[in-house]
């Protein structure tokens, strides 16, 4: 349509005055029997977020599975559809999920039911009872969702890529086998229950339209009777990435190859933290990164590339992942190495950093603008030990991160030098033009 | 059990709405409790306006909405957004097309130039055409192609349901579509459907209602006016014959079926669509309700099930036809025709005896839930009021939604069910060709 109107350039409108990053009103009280709780208040809407946190490290990974899938199944004394039904009556619900972290129950519903919410929990913390029948009927189900996902190419890169990074690790592997899922019996859950799924060490989040002090009454009405000792674990800390060959996994017949690029990071609390979080969205973490620019924007490769530093309780990495075409894979790899290339020995541009900033701070301010946001970011900072005070103390990094600092940490994070690569895709088809930018190893799939 | 009922609570938000001379239809709400804004423009075309022969056009045009405008240059959009800490994104649906973003409120103002840039007229090149299409094609590889179950249901039922092409055909787009798509047709697109009178402009958040006012007239109201097109009549008879089909999916390893029927218009008959919406919910809303009780836990048939209302799960943003859908993946080996014989029993078995003692407050107290959940964010809230705008004239329905869901009767949503018969409905099954 250029041309049709023949105005004046228009120019963009400045922003206005930044408004102060505010830390909502919180509490916190640690119980009797070890359980934190941290209550935060966002009256917005009259419903109440929970986040429960127990510690499940170095957990047998398929009785950890199964202990998520049905702990909800039945108690003593009510059965999965009762828990269900009372749950659904004050607009709640309730799930359960696991990661080589942590066992986490979380749920939301209307803020008048908090209490019944509360009880509901503990009735299924200290009475979960594991019943044969649900038992059995879960293990089927999961057996076939993990079937589901090893169809999934994004779930196998994950694998392969897992498995590529942590070596003897617990990470290394998070998905049990459908032979380890079948052999569960309702016994190892019980036992495993009382072993590990104990206050101490457990962290329960709870945000919305609460007064805060009265939410940690609740809760510790509710739950002041968990208790059990049992054992915790800890993790080993992860390994050092070690570069090496690019591991290419064979999937016959892929229209796309999936690139997995795994690279040193830091905790939050490193001093490096804000500069390297800096570096990795100019180079990929946002849409308008070089990443995202030159392959998506510039040459059509790809739908949607993008990097991310994940945390975790042992250690932190920083992980680029794109989905290619076929035809294009090589191309890709060698765009991809010559962005990390630039960035680790280049300082970026002062305005492509203020970019990368604003962006950082302003999505600290939208993360924080709802219930569900809230409760996430708690929950996430009480799990590797921190206060949503953090919060602030990791803005004002963020505002004061050089470019001598954004790119001393991308010289040290981001060299491709340093990478652990991972393609899964047609190798018949990709080995070719990848084994002209690295050495390739390839896998046939598990 | 008693049947306590939870009191459903409500939302009151409130709505300014005005209509600027060149027909852009403005809704502000205004909520100061957090720093940040939701700024939404929904235009009146979607997957059912595209034209024969140009299978997902209505999605690549949206593409193109982001490559340059006016006094933008490519990249342009996106790194002002992103540099003034917000996010963004567009959606293609049947019935409407959104772009929209989010921001701390100090970027009020920039959002709004950056969106009426773009109204007045989009960089269509030659370059930037084929550049998205190329990207298209990696979206739908990534969504459909490449993966188990791509577009099931929501690309693969449809047809089956449907006849004519608005209704029937993909919406995602054939590639030989995509790739003979032309500058001049995404021109004649554009002038067509982005008129000013066919798009509804939405901000939620943190803002003062006359400054806003101010800052829309400023840089919206010299928008060239144009008119509104003749939306074509989409309707298409019901289904008076089971319709049933399947195909294999190379790459899944389960079985996996989906049903829907037709319900009554979601606009026109409001009233006589609400007890479909809470019905779905009777039935497939975790694991006190009916479906998931039965065929899940007790008969083992499924392995997962879900009930919505519109093929993009979107009850409240949908013009008719539309359908109530059941979806379900089944274990190895499982019975599809037994799957569907089983919901036609349940469904008898809710028509003939009704709900039980409590049954419906649970699930209205959780629907309620559910939707104040998603109204949380003021986002959330600006792309539903701008739809409900569009479509109803009446964005302050969002704060009478959850009340109007907890009004349903069991009478209604008893006489509901009645109608979902086994002739009326439309059913594909996946055959899995991926077992290893």
């Amino acid at each position: 349509m250029t041309g049709t109107v023949a105005a004046a350039p228009r120019t963009l409108p400045p922003l206005g005055p930044t408004r102060k990053l505010k830390v909502p009103k919180q509490a916190e009280r640690t119980l009797r029997n070890g359980l934190t709780v941290i209550a935060v208040r966002r009256p917005a809407v009259p419903l109440v977020e929970l986040r429960l946190w127990v510690p499940f490290g170095r957990v047998h990974l398929a009785r950890g599975a199964m202990l998520s899938q049905t702990m909800l199944s039945g108690t003593g004394s009510m059965t999965s559809v009762q828990i269900a039904a009372e749950l659904q009556k004050v607009g709640g619900g309730l799930s359960a999920g696991v990661d080589p972290d942590r066992l986490m129950v979380s749920g939301a519903g209307l803020v008048t039911g908090l209490d019944r919410m509360l009880e509901l929990l503990a009735e299924v913390l200290t009475g979960a009872s594991y019943p044969s029948d649900e038992v059995a009927n879960e293990r089927d189900r999961l057996v076939d969702r993990i079937q589901v996902a090893q169809s999934q190419p994004a779930h196998l890169a994950r694998e392969a890529l897992l498995k590529r990074i942590y070596g003897r690790h617990p990470y290394a592997t998070q998905t049990p086998e459908p032979g380890q899922i079948r052999a569960v019996r309702p016994a190892a859950l019980r036992a495993l229950h009382a072993e590990r799924v104990h206050p101490t060490g457990a962290q329960l989040v709870l945000v919305g339209d609460v007064q805060p002090e009265k939410a940690l009454d609740a809760a510790e009405r509710a739950l002041g009777g968990w208790s059990g000792a049992g054992r915790t674990a800890e993790l080993p800390a992860t390994p050092p990435l070690e570069p090496g060959p690019l591991l290419l996994v064979d999937r016959p017949g892929s229209v796309q190859s999936s690139l997995r690029i795994a690279l040193p990071a830091v905790s939050r609390t490193d001093p490096d933290h804000a500069p390297l979080q800096l570096a990795n969205l100019i180079f990929g973490g946002y849409f308008s990164s070089r990443w995202v620019e030159n392959i998506r924007e510039d040459k059509g490769y790809t739908y949607g590339p993008h990097s991310v530093i994940e945390h975790s309780v042992a250690g932190s990495v920083l992980v680029a992942a794109a989905e290619v075409a076929t035809e294009v894979t090589g191309p890709a790899l060698l765009e991809t190495t010559y962005e990390l290339g630039r960035l680790a020995s280049l300082p970026p541009k002062p305005e492509e950093l203020e970019q990368a900033r604003q962006y950082a701070l302003g999505t600290l301010q939208l993360g924080m603008s709802t219930q569900a946001g809230l409760a996430a970011l708690t929950s996430a900072y009480a799990g590797n030990g921190l206060r949503l005070d953090f919060l602030a103390e990791y803005a004002a990094r963020l505002a004061k991160a050089s470019v001598d600092d954004v790119a001393q940490a991308a010289a040290r994070y981001l060299a491709p030098a340093r990478a652990a690569m991972v393609v899964l895709g047609d190798a018949e088809r990709v080995a070719p033009g990848l084994a002209a930018l690295t050495t390739v190893h390839t896998e046939s799939p598990a | 059990m008693a049947a306590r009922r939870s009191r459903i609570p409500a939302t009151k938000y409130p709505v300014e709405q005005f209509t600027l001379d060149n027909g852009l239809r403005v809704v502000l709400t205004p909520d100061r409790s957090a720093p940040v804004i939701g700024v939404a423009v929904v235009y009146d075309v979607g997957i059912r306006s595209e034209p024969e022969g140009r299978t997902g056009f209505a999605h690549l045009f949206e593409h193109l909405m982001f490559q340059g405008s006016e006094n933008l240059e490519k990249l342009a959009h996106f790194r002002h957004v992103q540099g003034a800490g917000g996010t963004f994104n567009g959606s293609t649906h049947l019935d409407y097309t959104d772009y929209f973003e989010t921001l701390p409120s100090n970027a009020l103002e920039r959002a709004l130039f950056l969106e009426a840039d773009r109204m007045r007229g989009p960089r269509l090149t030659e370059e930037n055409l084929r550049n998205q299409v190329d990207v298209v094609k990696e979206e739908i590889r990534v969504n459909v192609l490449n993966r188990p179950y791509g577009g099931f249901p929501w690309l693969t039922l449809p047809p089956v349901m449907f006849d004519t092409f608005p209704n029937a055909h993909d919406g995602y787009g054939s590639f030989d579509d995509l790739e003979s798509a032309t500058v001049a047709d995404a021109a004649d697109f554009f002038r067509r459907y982005y008129a000013s009178g066919n798009a509804v402009l939405a901000v939620s958040g943190d803002i003062d209602v006359a400054e806003a006012t101010e800052l829309v007239n400023r840089h919206f109201g010299d928008v060239p006016s144009r008119p509104a097109p003749q939306r074509p009549d989409f309707t298409e008879p019901d289904l008076s014959a089971e319709r049933r089909t399947s195909y294999t999916d190379a790459l899944a390893p389960l079985p996996a079926v989906a049903g829907a029927w037709r319900v009554p218009d979601p606009v026109t008959d409001f009233a006589g669509y609400l007890p479909y919406v809470v019905l779905a919910e009777v039935l497939t809303d975790g694991d006190a309700s009916r479906l998931v009780e039965r065929l899940v836990q007790r008969d083992r048939m499924v392995t997962t099930l879900g009930g919505y209302l519109g093929f993009m799960g979107d009850p409240f943003d949908v013009r008719d036809p539309t359908a109530l859908l059941l979806q379900a993946h089944l274990p190895p080996g499982g019975d599809v025709d037994k799957v569907l014989r089983t919901i036609d029993e349940e469904l008898d078995r809710l028509a003939t005896d009704g709900l039980t003692d409590g049954e419906l407050a649970r699930t209205q107290a959780r629907m309620a839930t559910h939707l104040l959940r998603d109204t949380d964010a003021v986002l959330g809230r600006a792309l539903r009021m701008a739809v409900l705008e569009q479509q109803r004239g009446e964005p302050g329905l969002l704060n009478e939604l959850p009340r109007l869901v907890g009004e349903v009767t069991d009478e209604q949503v008893r006489a509901a069910a009645a109608t979902l018969r086994p002739e009326r409905r439309a059913a594909i099954e996946v055959i899995p060709g991926g077992a290893r």
